[in-house]
C-alpha cells in the first residue's frame, strides 16, 4: 500500500518539539473557544439550531439555489454555475480575460484551493495575491495551506522572516510578528492599488436576498473589492441559507468556533455590484450533489469551515495538516476526502482514535466520528482494506465466537508471553511494544479465577 | 439485585484483577452478581476497524448470552457503548434488543444511576488523575465534556470524590484523548504514543500518584509508555480504586448503603419493566 497518514504522521511527530509546539498553538485556539462559547449560556441550541437550519437547507437545496440565483440578479449581480472544478476555473478565467485583467488579489478562499484556481491563472498570465497574511506567507513559501482559517499555522516566526528576506526583502532575522506583519502589509498594499480585480470566497449567500456575506479578521477582502472595480465571488453550492436572519444564528457561532472571537472582525455583506462595477458569483457543485445524495455521509455538507475540529482533534495538533494530504485536512477533512475519493485516501478514515471531540466541538454537530466509523465499514465492505488486516480480523473473529476456541488461544497466548524471552516480545515487529511495555500477563483469565473462587457461573 | 458481570475480553484475559474488583464493588453494594461464562467479545474490536461482517456474529451471541438478564455491568465504558450506541446496526429489530440497549451499563453508572449511590463510605488516601476516557464520556455521557456549554457534572468524578482522604488532581486538559484507540494504538502509533506521553505528563505536573479510569485499555496504553519511561506513576481502574477503599469502609456504614441501594435499584427496575411495557425504550445517544 503506498503512503498513508500514519506514515505522514509519523514523520512530523519525529520531530516532537515541534509537534508539541504545533500542538500547544492549537490547543491556544480551542481554549480561546471554550471561553467564547461559554459565555454564550444557549450555545448548545444554537448549534441545534445550526444544525437544524443546514439540514433543512439541503433538503430544499436547489430551491433556494434558484432563489438566490433570482434575487442576485434582480441586484445585478451576475450569476455562474459550474460543474466542477474544471468549469469553475474557465468561468473565473474568462471573467477576468474578458476585461483584460492581468493582476488579482485574493481573499481567502478554501474553494479556489480545492479548484486549483492559482496555477490555473498563474499559467494564464494572470498575477495571483493571496492577501490573507497567512495565505500569502504560504504562497510565497510555494506551499498549500495546512489549515483552512490558519493556513501558516505549521510555520514559526523564525521561519516567516526568513521567508520574508528571501522574498520581500526585509532585514535577515527578522522575527517579530508586529514588524514581519507591517511588512507584509506594506507589500500588499502595493498590490491592492494594482489591482483590477478581486476574488474572495463566500461564508453566507443568503436566498431571500440574493446577497453574499465574507467574513474576515484582516479586511483583506474588503479592500481587494473596494478598490478595483470587478468583484468575483466562488462558492460552493451548500453556502447558501434560506433567510437574513439564519445569520444571526451562524454569525454567531462561526468566529467563535474558529477563533474564539464573538465576531469577525469583518463581516461584510455584498448586496450589489459597487457603482460603475460589477459583481459576479460563481456557484461550484464539484461534487457536492453527490454528497448530497449520499445518506449517510450528506450532513458533512453542513460545514462552516470554521476549522473548531483541527484546533480540537489531538491526532491533527500532533500530525499536522499536511498529513492529511487534501485541501480541507483535519477530521471533516478526512470525512470530505473519503467521500470524494475512498480508496484513495482510505487511510484518513484512520487517522483518528474516535474520541469524539470533534463532534462535541462542531458547531453545526457533524457527527464526524460516526461518520469515519461508517467509512470504516465501507471499505471493509468493498475490500479496499489490507488483506493482512482482513485476515486477522476475520481469524480474530472466527476465534471470540467460539468460547473453547477463545479460551484456548487466551491461554495459549498468556503461556507464551509469560515464557517468551522479553527481547523477542519487544522487537521492532511488535507495534505495541516499540515505545510500550506490554502489559505483565496474569498466569490466569477472570473467568479461570471466578471459576476458582466461585465453583460456577452462579452467586456465592 | 441481581446483575450480569460483562467482562470485556482483554480484561478478562490480561486485567483479571479488574473483573474480581468489580464484582466485589457490586457485591459490597448488595448486588448479587453472575457472571455469564457463554461471553466472550462484544465485536468491538473488528467493529471498529470496519469489519461490520466480523463484529455481527458477536453481537447477536451477545444478545442471547446476556439478552435475558435485568442488568448487565461492565467496567469499560467502552464496551458498554458499544453495545448501547454501535450495536443498532447488528440488532436493530431483534426481540430483546432495546431492552439489553437500556439495562446494559458502565459500572460507575450502574452504581451511581441504578444504585442511586452517589458518596461511598471508605478511604483512599492518594492523589488521583482521573482520565475521562472518549467512550464513556462523550458516548455515555458519565460527564460533561469539556467542549459543551452545560452544567459541569460527573459521575465517576462523584464517586471518588466522596472518599476519604483521596485528592482529585486539577488537570490542564480534563479530557483530552489518551490516543489508545485500539488498532489506533498500533496503526498510528507514532501519534497514539504522543498523545499518550503528553497525558502522563498532564498527570504528573498536577501532581497526581495513581491515573484511574473506567477503562483499562487507556490505563494499559499509559502505563506502558510510562514504565518504559521509568516514571513514578501507578495506573488504577476505578474498579480497584473502589474495591480497595469500601474495603476499609465499617459494617454498619455498608448496611446502610446497601438498604439504599437495594431499595433505589428495585424502584429502577420496577419502573424500567413499566416503561419498557409502555413503550419501548431507545437508549440512544443525545448529540
Amino acid at each position: 500500500m503506498s503512503e498513508g497518514h500514519a506514515e505522514r504522521a509519523a514523520r512530523f511527530a519525529a520531530d516532537e518539539p515541534r509537534a508539541h509546539w504545533h500542538d500547544q498553538a492549537l490547543w491556544f485556539m480551542r481554549a480561546k473557544r471554550d471561553r467564547a462559547a461559554s459565555a454564550v449560556p444557549e450555545w448548545e441550541r444554537l448549534r441545534t439550531l445550526a444544525s437544524a437550519i443546514k439540514a433543512h437547507t439541503r433538503a430544499n437545496l436547489a430551491g433556494y439555489l434558484e432563489q438566490f440565483e433570482r434575487n442576485a440578479l434582480a441586484k445585478g449581480i451576475r450569476v455562474h454555475w459550474a460543474r466542477d472544478a474544471d468549469e469553475h476555473n474557465s468561468i473565473v478565467h474568462g471573467i477576468l480575460a474578458e476585461r483584460g485583467v492581468t493582476r488579482l488579489v485574493k481573499s481567502k478562499s478554501m474553494l479556489t484551493e480545492e479548484c486549483h484556481l492559482n496555477p490555473y491563472l498563474e499559467a494564464r498570465g494572470i498575477e495571483v495575491v493571496d492577501t490573507d497574511l497567512g495565505e500569502r506567507i504560504v504562497q510565497l513559501a510555494g506551499e498549500p495551506p495546512s489549515h483552512i482559517v490558519l493556513p501558516a499555522i505549521h510555520k514559526k516566526k523564525e521561519e516567516i522572516g526568513d521567508l520574508f528576506h528571501a522574498k520581500l526583502g526585509t532585514p535577515a532575522g527578522l522575527a517579530d510578528p508586529k514588524q514581519l506583519t507591517e511588512a507584509a502589509r506594506g507589500h500588499l498594499r502595493e498590490r491592492f492599488m494594482a489591482a483590477q480585480a478581486g476574488l474572495t470566497g463566500v461564508n453566507f449567500a443568503v436566498a431571500e436576498t440574493g446577497g453574499v456575506v465574507v467574513c474576515t479578521n484582516e479586511g483583506n477582502a474588503d479592500m481587494g473589492t473596494s478598490l478595483p472595480p470587478l468583484h468575483v465571488a466562488c462558492m460552493g453550492v451548500e453556502k447558501v441559507v434560506p433567510r437574513l436572519e439564519d445569520l444571526g444564528v451562524f454569525l454567531r457561532v462561526l468566529a467563535r468556533s474558529a477563533t474564539g472571537q464573538a465576531c469577525t472582525t469583518y463581516t461584510t455583506h455584498f448586496h450589489a455590484p459597487m457603482r460603475g462595477g460589477e459583481l459576479h458569483v460563481v456557484i461550484v457543485d464539484n461534487g457536492r450533489s453527490a454528497l448530497l445524495a449520499d445518506e449517510t455521509y450528506r450532513e458533512a455538507l453542513a460545514c462552516i469551515r470554521c476549522g473548531a475540529c483541527m484546533n480540537t482533534c489531538p491526532v491533527f495538533r500532533r500530525s499536522g495538516g499536511y498529513s492529511y494530504a487534501w485541501t480541507i485536512p483535519g477530521p471533516i477533512g478526512a470525512v470530505l476526502a473519503t467521500a470524494r475519493d475512498p480508496v484513495r485516501h482510505a487511510s484518513l478514515a484512520f487517522a483518528s482514535s474516535l474520541c469524539g471531540s470533534c463532534d462535541d466541538v462542531c458547531p453545526v454537530r457533524i457527527p464526524i466520528h460516526d461518520q469515519l466509523l461508517a467509512r470504516r465499514r465501507d471499505l471493509a465492505r468493498a475490500g479496499a482494506l489490507p488483506l493482512g488486516k482482513r485476515l486477522g480480523m476475520w481469524l480474530l473473529g472466527r476465534v471470540l465466537r467460539s468460547r473453547p476456541l477463545y479460551e484456548l488461544a487466551g491461554r495459549l497466548a498468556r503461556w507464551l508471553g509469560r515464557r517468551a524471552p522479553r527481547a523477542l516480545l519487544n522487537g521492532r515487529w511488535n507495534g505495541w511494544a516499540r515505545q510500550r511495555e506490554l502489559p505483565d500477563l496474569p498466569e490466569a483469565s477472570f473467568r479461570e479465577l471466578w471459576r476458582r473462587e466461585r465453583g460456577g457461573g452462579g452467586p456465592r | 439485585m441481581k446483575a450480569a458481570l460483562f467482562v470485556p475480553c482483554y480484561v478478562d484475559q490480561l486485567y483479571p484483577r479488574v473483573g474480581l474488583a468489580a464484582a466485589r464493588v457490586l457485591e459490597r453494594l448488595g448486588v448479587t452478581v453472575v457472571f455469564p461464562e457463554e461471553q466472550t467479545c462484544c465485536g468491538q474490536p473488528m467493529a471498529n476497524a470496519g469489519f461490520a461482517a466480523d463484529a455481527a456474529p458477536l453481537a447477536r451471541r451477545f444478545l442471547e448470552v446476556f439478552g435475558e438478564h435485568d442488568a448487565v455491568v461492565c467496567p469499560s465504558g467502552s464496551c458498554t457503548s458499544m453495545v448501547r450506541n454501535h450495536y443498532d446496526a447488528y440488532l436493530a429489530g431483534r426481540p430483546g434488543f432495546e431492552r439489553l440497549k437500556a439495562s446494559t451499563f458502565e459500572l460507575c453508572e450502574f452504581v451511581h444511576d441504578v444504585l442511586g449511590v452517589r458518596a461511598l463510605p471508605g478511604r483512599y488516601p492518594r492523589k488521583v488523575g482521573l482520565h475521562r476516557s472518549c467512550h464513556g464520556l462523550r458516548e455515555l455521557r458519565l460527564g460533561s465534556s469539556s467542549e459543551r456549554v452545560e452544567p459541569r457534572f460527573g459521575k465517576v468524578d462523584a464517586l471518588l470524590r466522596g472518599l476519604d482522604g483521596l485528592e482529585l488532581v486539577e488537570l490542564t486538559r480534563s479530557d483530552e484523548c489518551c490516543g489508545f484507540g485500539g488498532t489506533f494504538a498500533v496503526a498510528e502509533e507514532a501519534v497514539s504514543c504522543l498523545m499518550g506521553r503528553d497525558r502522563i505528563a498532564d498527570h504528573l505536573g498536577a501532581g497526581a500518584e495513581v491515573v484511574t479510569g473506567t477503562d483499562v485499555s487507556c490505563l494499559m496504553h499509559m502505563d506502558g509508555l510510562a514504565r518504559r519511561a521509568g516514571l513514578p506513576l501507578a495506573f488504577r481502574h476505578v474498579a480497584e480504586v473502589l474495591d480497595e477503599a469500601l474495603a476499609a469502609a465499617g459494617a454498619a456504614e455498608l448496611d446502610r448503603l446497601r438498604a439504599s441501594a437495594g431499595a433505589a435499584g428495585a424502584a429502577r427496575a420496577a419502573a424500567a419493566t413499566s416503561a419498557r411495557e409502555a413503550a419501548p425504550l431507545s437508549a440512544g445517544r443525545t448529540r
